[in-house]
This record gives C-alpha cells, structure tokens and sequence, in this order.
C-alpha cells in the first residue's frame, strides 16, 4: 500500500508505533490515540487485503443485506490523512523484544518503539482434518464471507456447527441464500453462554419457524467425505448430509506473537487495567488480550479498553478497564436476542422475574441481587435493552420499581421515551456512547444526520441495533433533522418494502400471517397487511395462500365500498367499446336489483351505484362480463379515442391497440391503480399523456409515455420510448408494467415511482435494458397474466362460503 | 325479552373466517362479530365516525378498522382506538362459544343512544394492564 507510505513526513523524532492487526479493535484503539495527541508515526500491519470493516457485520453480507462497501469502517484515504502507513496483506511473524522489531511475511523488519498488539482471534477448530477437506469453511473475515457466498447455491445442503451468535447468524445467512440449512450444537439449547433453557427454547422454536434446522446435544465427531465434505457423523451415532460445512464452535486468541516476545499468556496475552503487557514498550488490546482471567469475543469490550489504552500509551496514564458487563445481541433480522450479565437464578439471594407469551415468541427474564439488575435475558422484544443494560451497569437500586420492571410506565409516544433516558444513558453499548454525548455533538457541532453522527460519536457504528434510537434522538434535538434511511413499510413490519420483497423470494414466505409471526409483531394492520397481500401475490402468481382477511373488503368482495356499506359494480368495456347487447344487459340488472345509481364513469365505463353485497355475485352473472377492477389497486382501464377506424384526424389504430393492451393487462394487481390511454395522434383527445402508462399515436411511430396523472396530482407522463409498431409499443408498455410492480413502493402511483427514480433509470432499466432483463419481465408479467382469473367469477366459486351472504341468526328474537 | 333469554343463539363458528368479522342482524341492532382464532368478539356493526360497517374491516390485533375513514376501534372494549384521544366508542357485547355456536349476550335495553355518544367515564386503559378477558367471553361493556 505505496499510497498511504508516500505520506510519511519523516520526523525522526516521532514516537514509531506499530500496530499489529488493521481490525477493529486496532483501528478503534488508533483512532482513539488520534484523538489524544498526534505524537506518533504509526504503522498498521493487516494481514487481510481490506481496510478495517465492521467484522460483527459480516451476518449482514452473507444474509445479503449489506453490501462489503457498506460495512467500511475507515477508508484509505482516512489512513491517508492521518499519516498511518498501512501494510496490508503482511502477516507479521515475529517480534524481537529487545532490538524492538517486528518481522513481516514479506521478509520486511520494522523497528519500532512501542508495539501494539490486536490481533484478534481464529475460529476454533475441533479437529484439524476437518478443514482440509474441501468444503470445510469457517466464518471469520470478508474473504470466507466471500467463500460462503460463492458457495451457497439454493437447494444445497448446508451444515452450521455451532449453535452460538456466529453460527446461528452464518445459518441465517446462508438459508436466506437458500440453503437448506442445519445448525448442530454441542449444548443442550442454543447460545448457552447467553440463555437460560427457556429462552434457548424460544430462539430454537423461532429459528425453526424461520426453517433453520436444529440440532441440539450433538457432539460432531467427523466430517464425513474422502477430501470433500459430505456430511457430519454425531458421537450419539446417526450422521446427516451436507453439501459443504461451515465451523462456528468458539474463537482462541491469536497469541502467538505474545509468546514470541516472551510476553505473560495464559489463554490470552495478560494485560493489567492500564492495557500494559508484561513487557513496558508492548500493549495489547480486543480478543487476544486476557484481562483478569477474562477473554472477551465481543465488540464492546476493544472500544473500551481501547479508550484506557490510548490514554496508557499517550502519557496519560490514569483511566483504568475494569472489565465489561458483557451484552450480547443477536444479529438475524426478526429474530430479537439481548442477553447480559448473570442470569443463574440459582446463585444465593436471587429473584428472577420472567414473562412469557410462548404465541408471539417473547420470553424476558430479569434476575435481581440486593435490589439490583444481576441479568438479564430478552427473546422475541429486545425494545427495552437499553434500559436494562443501563440498570445493570449504573447498579440502580430497582426495589421501588418491582412493579415495572418488565412493564415500563406506558408512554403516549416513542419520543418521550427518549426523553425520559437520563444523559448518562449508554445508547450505543457497543462504542459506549451516551445519551449526553450524542446530545451535545448534535447541539455543538450542528449534526442533522445519521452519517454526520456516526463519524462524530462512532455512536450506532457496531453492531447497528441502537440505530432506531439514534435518529430519535436525532429528530427530537437536531434542528434540520433528514431522515435518511429508506421508508419502512409500518411499525408491524419494520423493514423498507424492497427489503420485504427479497424476504419474501428468498425466504419462501407464502402467506401474510407467516411474515407477519416471523419479520413482525404478529399481528399486522390495515397498512401492511395489503401490502403484503399485494406482494405475495406479486412474487407467487398465485402460488401462494391467498389469506382475504388480510384484504381491504373491496379487494375480498371485488366491489366498490360506499359510505353507506353498499358496493359498486363497474363491468369491464375495453377500450371504452361496448355494444347495444351488454348496454341492455347492464339496464336490465339495473332495472331487477333496483340499482339507485347508473352512471358514466371519467374512465369511459358505466357504474352501477348502491348494491347490497348479497346481490353482487347474482349481478355479475346476469351482467356476464369481467370484473372492471374499479375498485383496487390494479388495471383500471385504458381509454381510446376513435383513432382511424371514424375519426378524420387519426393516424393510429388507438381502438384496437387499446383494447389489446386492456386484454394484455387485465386482472392483474398494482402497488396502486393503473390507468391507461391510446390516443391515434397528437389531438390526445384520450388523455393519454396524463395516464400512468400512454400511447400516443404519430404518423408512422408510436410514442409509449408514463408516469402522468390528472388526479390528485396533475402531470404529464415522461417519454419512455417511441417505436415503429403497434407491437412494439405494447411490448414497452408492457415492460414498464412490470417493472412498476415489481420495485414500486405499495400504494406509490406511477407519477410518483417515475419521479422518484427518474425517467432515464426507468428507460434503462425496461426499454433499454439488457435482453435478458427484459425478457425476465415479460416472462414474469405473462406468467402473472396467465394465473390471474376474473375475479368475478368467485360467484361460482366463493373462498368462503359467507363471502358474500348475509349471516341470518340461528336464533331469532323480537323486542 | 326477558333476562333469562339475554343469551342469543347467533351464528356458527365456521361461518366467520379466520380474522375476518360478519355481520347479523339482531332485533334492531346490528352486530359485527369477528374470529379471532382464539376467541370470537362482537360490537356494534357501526363506527361511530359515519356509521361504517366495522365487520368489514381489517382486523389488527384485537383491534377492527373502519373500511371507511380507518378509524380503529377495540373489539375487546369498543373504544376508539385511533384518532387517539377520541372518546367515541361503540357497545361492545359479551361472547362465548358453545357447541360450534356463538351465542351474544344481548343487554334487554335497546340499542338507542348508545353510539356517537361520549364515554367520558371510560377507562383508558394500557395493553398491559388491561384484563386479558377468558376464552369464552367478550370485554365487560365499559361504554355503558
């Protein structure tokens, strides 16, 4: 890394540190010492390729949800600017204590004066031949992530041995790649370091919900295959399948380096409470360090012992580490795991105060020494960690507050609840940021985002789970606040629709009760749940359980709801051309059933106003024609114009290519409706530039705009593309189609979802997008079509059998 | 009627859905019953915004939401959930189930007044303090 050496200014009179290890724990110690004085000419030594990333983020990547850029904690050119030299790719292979050099694997020996040791820890391998069979991984750094990611194809078997955090989140991640998924754990219950029996129940049933396989009390004694994994054979006997193996059982400390120098190790490199080695030019911080007996494989022990260091080594000797109360936090989306402190209520003098909703899968459990938090276990609702944690580090006498402690004085809305935190509150335990301290960087130095946030306190840039709680932080004191992260769909469900989508696809989620228990609270309300409906259906074509109570009622009796309960009926006339024959028809039903209302509609349709739901199914027989869909999120109408068959002016054939563009999309849902026009020139007498997809008829082309509306909204629709042939512009009406379904927001109209993207990134990604995409969205839009029936013609064929009969009583009474 | 007859005789289990609510017509009163899953509930079949039918609405828990303006009332109590400190409600009737059937217990007053009407006297009480009420039995009617 010749990029950031070029930076040296050579003052021989500096202080040469050299840091072993470029992870977090390093890197954050380094930041820290940056933040005393800049008295040292430090050198990093990595031995992976990458700059420091977010390590505990790595379960992000696998499960796909964040990207490697992403979990970037310190860019080059932050080395860059702060004059490190960074030599990445060098292993550093010994130290020489007394001539105070360090040697690389590159044959390079660097001197220094003082040396810092962070060289984390290595997977634990229970047998070395395990790993030299192909298709043995483990789960440590960017580099396996990559590995597991190459191999994890859907459909292949997968085997996780290890049931704590890391294997747990690994299986996560790779059953969202789509394995098929099998956790083996040593224990008798999942996280034994961090659960009781009862909450290891409770995240084995939810992983098991979520079709993770587990195996609990499994000792694994072989990998089985002749130099390529093919299952894991059990000490207990039986074996199982595997197509490849990945080795989650613990972490050792590196600690070799330690030994050469001649350092005190026991498991660990010894450190006092100032960070010191047993040798006065060496320290050592993060998971190779071992500090009264204690070695830590959690985040946010290296933030602060990399604080005490950092004062040790700048001559401010003075804070001492006294140990973390260790938290942990499991990282698996819908999955909620906090667990810290003692939770032993065996222990002499302990109460434990537990709560239990075995249907939504939440278990806590408080365990109480003299008065006080000893422990603490969350499943299922990890909403009040925060609290917890700041009970169990600040000691606080609880006796008064016996009554609350797993119920919270309600609260009218979340932001007083941040209100209330006192400012000596840990938000971020991870970095240990304060409540105070996020308070007074947002007053003194002016912060109005999340990004400007976390490069001032470092607050939410661990693990991530404070980071709903920074912004409301964020909005309830920083002036210009932006919310920056993406929209989610609603507090049911609290992930961002494009999130779900993938959920949904890849975790082969079928029905909206599912997501709901799974992702959600469980319950769902009236703005999720048709999201989800519309989504399922969507990304299923019907393959799917089609659950109608999670419908708004117009979408479960294919009518329209009017303020007195009576429904609309609005048949389909294509294109606005009917005949004498369906008009005599639809006076006919209007005549029998009494209908209060006949009227024509702006979208070139006849509405029926004011049936009783009981009538509908009789009504649609005798109407004979298809559902219009006037009454949901999907294909409206396309309005025509006479184009060349009557009209002087015409230039285009809009009648029919109308008529056949309806055809091609009727029956088919939208995040919102979608109305259409085919005009045959420019008069545009069909409105079609105000509709959400249009085509526009020219002498010889066609032009296919979208996006325009004359609602709500009033906007003309941006060209997407002109083409020769009727064909081709129903093609790229088509195109556009999709696309909308599959990537817009649900109730997001067309003028929205265009303005939001941008013309020319729809244009690329539809009309001018490579074949192959366009080809998958045809495919997926046909194969939608050819699933998706008429509504109405559930009169023949109800869901259930008072879908539209009106319950009499069994027993009848008069007053 | 008498008291003795205030259990009425409504409607089988399996004609309402799974978390989807039904309609009845009782005397003059208009019912919204609701399956959910665990228990049946049933209130007023009118929202006391403008009268919406509540047993076509979206269930949310043990919540229903108007289909018409998304008022959310409380199955278990008929308050006004949302527009928050609304103190609107709706009667809430008492439930239970016996052989497939499930039988409202249907007050001897009649049903005049008792919508669109303040219930300033009603608890607001939290989810978590309020009474989880017993399988086999609606809310007590706090909008009395």
């Amino acid at each position: 890394m010749d990029e950031s050496t070029g930076k040296s200014n050579g003052n021989a009179k500096r202080e040469r540190l050299v840091v072993v290890g470029n992870g977090m724990a390093g890197v954050a110690c380094i930041e820290q010492i940056l933040k005393h004085a800049r008295k040292f000419d430090i050198t990093i030594f990595g031995d992976e390729t990458h700059v420091n990333y977010n390590r505990i983020m790595l379960s992000s990547v696998l499960a796909g949800e964040k990207s490697a850029d992403e979990i970037v904690l310190n860019s080059l050119e932050w080395y860059e600017q702060n004059g490190i030299h960074l030599r990445l790719g060098v292993r550093v292979t010994d130290v020489d204590p007394d001539r105070k050099t360090v040697t690389g694997n590159d044959g390079s020996v660097t001197p220094f004066d003082k040396l810092l040791l962070a060289t984390g820890s290595s997977p634990l391998i229970p047998s070395l031949h395990w790993v030299k069979k192909e298709g043995v991984y483990v789960f440590r750094s960017l580099d396996d992530t990559r590995a597991l990611l190459e191999r994890a194809r859907p459909g292949t078997k997968a085997v996780v041995i290890g049931g704590g955090l890391l294997g747990l989140e690994a299986a996560r991640g790779l059953q969202v790649q789509g394995c098929d998924v099998t956790v083996v754990h040593l224990m008798d219950r999942l996280m034994e370091r961090q659960l009781d029996v009862t909450g290891g129940a409770y995240l084995k049933a939810k992983m098991e919900c979520m079709g993770v396989k587990v195996l609990v009390s499994r000792s694994t004694t072989e990998v089985l295959g002749n130099g390529k994994a093919e299952g894991v054979a059990f000490k207990e006997g039986a074996s199982i399948e595997a197509d490849f193996v990945v080795v989650a059982a613990g972490i050792r400390p590196n600690t070799e380096l330690g030994r050469k120098a001649g350092l005190q190790v026991n498991r660990g490199i010894v450190v006092n409470d100032y960070m010191e080695t047993s040798h006065p030019a060496i320290f050592a911080v993060g998971e190779c360090v071992e500090h009264k007996g204690m070695c830590y494989g959690l985040v946010a022990p290296l933030f602060e012992q990399g604080k005490v260091l950092a004062a040790t080594i700048t001559g401010n000797k003075g804070p001492i580490y006294a140990g973390t109360v260790l938290a942990a936090k499991l990282k698996i989306m819908g999955v909620g795991v906090f667990s810290a402190g003692d939770f032993n209520e065996k222990a002499a003098g302990t109460d434990a105060v537990t709560y239990e909703d075995p249907a939504l899968g939440i278990y806590k459990k408080l365990t109480l020494r003299d008065g006080k938090l000893a422990g603490v276990i969350l499943v299922g609702d990890t909403s009040d960690s925060h609290r917890y944690m700041d009970w169990l580090r600040s000691q606080t006498d609880l006796t008064s507050m016996r009554r609350q402690l797993l119920f919270p004085s309600p609260v009218a809305d979340a932001g007083l609840d941040t209100a209330e935190m006192p400012d000596h509150e840990t938000v971020c335990g991870c970095l240990g940021v304060t409540k105070g301290s996020i308070i007074q960087a947002i007053h003194e130095k002016g912060i109005n985002t999340l990004a400007q946030l976390k490069e001032c306190t470092r607050a939410s840039t661990g693990c991530g789970s404070c980071t709903a709680l920074c912004q409301q932080l964020l909005k309830a004191v920083a002036p210009e606040f932006q919310e920056e992260t993406r929209k989610i769909l609603c507090k049911c469900v609290p992930f961002a629709e494009d999130n779900l989508r993938e959920i949904l696809r890849s975790q082969k989620l079928r029905s909206v009760q599912e997501v709901l228990d799974i992702y959600g609270n469980g319950l769902g309300c009236e703005v999720c749940k048709p999201a989800l409906s519309y989504m399922m259906d969507m990304i299923w074509c019907g393959d799917h359980d089609e659950d109608r109570s999670a419908r708004f009622i117009n979408d479960r009796v294919h009518a329209n709801i009017q303020k007195d309960g009576t429904f609309s009926v609005v048949p389909r006339i294509r294109g606005g051309v009917t005949s004498a024959a369906e008009l005599r028809r639809i006076a006919d039903v209007a005549e029998k059933y009494n209908v209060p209302m006949v009227k024509i509609t702006g979208s070139q349709r006849i509405d029926l106003l004011g049936v009783q739901k009981s009538d509908l199914p009789k009504i649609w027989a005798d109407l004979g024609m298809p559902s219009g869909q006037a009454y949901t999120k999907g294909v409206r109408m396309v309005k025509t114009c006479v184009g060349t068959d009557f009209c002087r002016y015409g230039v285009q054939d809009s009648t029919s290519a109308g008529i056949e563009l309806e055809r091609r999309l009727e029956n088919l849902y939208t995040p919102h409706k979608v109305k259409m026009g085919a005009v045959g020139c420019p008069r545009n007498c069909a409105e079609a530039t105000v509709k959400d997809i249009g085509i526009v008829g020219q002498e010889g082309s066609w032009q296919v705009v979208v996006g325009g509306s004359a609602g709500k909204s009033v906007r003309k629709a941006d060209l997407l593309i002109t083409v020769v042939t009727t064909e081709e512009a129903l093609a790229a009406a088509e195109l556009f189609f999709q696309y909308y379904r599959e990537t817009a927001n649900y109730l997001e109209r067309t003028y929205g979802f265009v303005e939001r993207l941008g013309i020319e990134k729809v244009r690329k990604e539809t009309v001018y997008a490579p074949d192959a995409v366009r080809h998958g969205l045809l495919e997926r839009l046909h194969k939608s079509k050819a699933l998706a029936p008429d509504a109405w013609l559930e009169r023949d064929t109800p869901r259930h059998p008072t879908q539209f009969v009106q319950i009499e009583p069994i027993e009848r009474i008069s007053l | 009627m008498s008291d003795t007859q205030r259990w009425v005789r409504t409607a089988r289990c399996e004609e309402i859905p799974l978390r989807e609510g039904r309609s009845v017509r009782l005397a003059d009163r208009d019912i919204a019953i609701f399956n959910l899953g665990d228990r049946f509930l049933a209130v007023e079949n009118r929202c006391p915004h403008k009268g919406g039918p509540l047993s076509e609405g979206i269930v949310s828990g043990a919540t229903v939401v108007c289909p018409l303006h998304t008022w959310k009332v409380s199955l278990e109590t008929g308050n006004v959930v949302s527009p928050a400190d609304n103190l609107a409600c709706v009667k809430a009737f008492r439930t239970s189930v016996e052989a497939g059937v499930i039988l409202i217990d249907l007050p001897a007053e009649s049903a005049e007044g008792q919508i669109n009407v303040l219930c300033d006297e009603r608890s607001r009480s939290t989810p978590w303090t309020a009474p989880l009420p017993s399988a086999d039995t609606g809310a007590a009617k706090s909008c009395r």
